[in-house]
């Protein structure tokens, strides 16, 4: 697991650790039923709050990546493969709204924007 | 939640300085942090949890129990440091470690060991041969090595470098691993807390200004800095505390969503540190 924390981000840093494991569960990099650290653990590595580690969990628990076994520990959930992909899209999706949104303020139309997306699929 | 500390209504009274009726509690399993500048009440609140001051009124339970009726069981639970540690001047550290190693049940000589190693204390020196530095160190091996459940630590990282500070608070967030530890320390220095406090608790002039998760602080307070545009009437109920300066006008705010969203382009909006807060408390009302 790779977690970097940013102190100046003005996001939170619970929303930070969310996300950058979220994004580790849907590429594969944690695989179903790999254990998480604790959140006790978790927060003395990154050195935060207890409280910060535990509102993560919580999200990513109540999101349905993770679950917490009492006495056992922290689990990467087994995924819904349909569930899984649709959030792949999404993320894909989010990325494209971004790209769109930029576009549409420098004045790129969906033309331009089409021969852009061709040219740097091709190239992958 | 099981509570490591619950003071409520605590009043000390001095001639030139009174402690008002400060409440707040720790919950078993976190770290603590009681912020403040010299003179706030911070070292008088931790005398009076030890019993080392009596107090005027109010009331101290340390794990559910009255800090004076079960001050025995207490203190053979609790780990102290003082922000200047005294011991017998002329006595060499191995003395009193061996006169205070008697005193607790759960004495683990080999992590005492292993700290005086560590920190580099010379065993052989006496007592008054020592730096403060060396001897806040000796006092925090002492209260590390008897497997306490509850540290108080007042200003523990005063005198001690940056290396140094940090490997303490590291070994205070390992502490905590186990989760029925809990840690109290005070201290002016707000970096320190930034980083492992769960709760901070803030006081000025002998009362309290908050006792929060960091995290809430952290989330929700911002300092805010733009023209004098941010005066507007508008704007007012967004500001906990606010000046004017030759080029402009700074700003707290408790809530920086709402800040973010309302306030014009030009203002710059970041999150306050426990040390913007401090100075803003300063300079006029704070509370939260």
């Amino acid at each position: 697991m790779r977690i970097i924390i940013s102190n100046s981000s003005p996001d939170p840093i619970y929303e930070q650790i969310d996300r950058q494991i979220k994004a580790q569960i849907i590429s594969g990099d944690l695989a179903e039923g790999e254990a998480l650290p604790s959140i006790r653990k978790l927060a003395q590595e990154l050195q935060i709050s207890v409280i910060t580690t535990k509102r993560a969990y919580d999200e990513l628990e109540h999101e349905g990546f993770i679950n917490t076994v009492i006495g056992k520990g922290t689990f990467v959930a087994v995924q819904n493969q349909e569930l899984l992909k649709e959030k792949k899209m999404k993320i894909v999706e989010e990325k494209l709204a971004g790209a769109v949104s930029e576009a549409k303020m420098l004045g790129i139309g969906i033309g331009q924007l089409k021969d852009m997306l061709l040219l740097l699929y091709k190239e992958e | 939640m099981d509570m490591a500390l619950e003071i409520k209504n605590l009043r000390k009274e001095y001639k030139s300085f009174t402690l008002k009726d400060v409440s707040f509690s720790l919950p078993q399993g976190f770290i603590m942090g009681l912020v403040g500048p010299n003179g706030a009440g911070k070292t008088t609140i931790i005398k009076l949890i030890m019993n080392l001051i009596r107090r005027n009124a109010g009331e101290v339970k340390v794990f559910g129990l009255d800090n004076l009726k079960g001050e025995a069981e207490i203190k053979s639970r609790l780990g102290f440091v003082h922000e200047t540690p005294s011991f017998f001047e002329d006595i060499s550290l191995k003395d009193i470690k061996a006169a205070v190693s008697l005193f607790y049940k759960r004495w683990d000589e080999k992590l005492f060991r292993s700290l005086i190693v560590e920190f580099g204390l010379p065993l052989e020196k006496k007592f008054k041969k020592l730096s403060h530095g060396m001897k806040m160190k000796f006092s925090l091996a002492l209260a590390l090595s008897h497997d306490a459940d509850f540290l108080i630590l007042d200003e523990p990282t005063s005198g001690l470098d940056p290396v140094f500070r940090r490997e303490l608070l590291e070994r205070l967030s390992g502490l905590i691993q186990n989760e029925r530890k809990s840690i109290l320390f005070s201290t002016h220095i707000t970096s320190d807390l930034e980083r492992t406090a769960d709760y901070i608790t803030l006081i000025n002039h002998g009362e309290i200004v908050f006792s929060l998760p960091k995290d809430d602080v952290r989330e929700r307070w911002g300092i805010v800095k733009g023209g004098k545009e941010l005066l507007a009437e508008s704007y007012r109920k967004l500001f906990q505390s606010i000046h004017e300066t030759s080029f402009g006008v700074e700003a707290l705010t408790l809530d920086i969503s709402a800040a973010r969203r309302v306030l014009p382009a030009g203002a710059v909006i970041d999150r306050a540190s426990i040390e913007d807060i401090m100075i803003f408390m300063d300079k006029g009302d704070v509370r939260a």
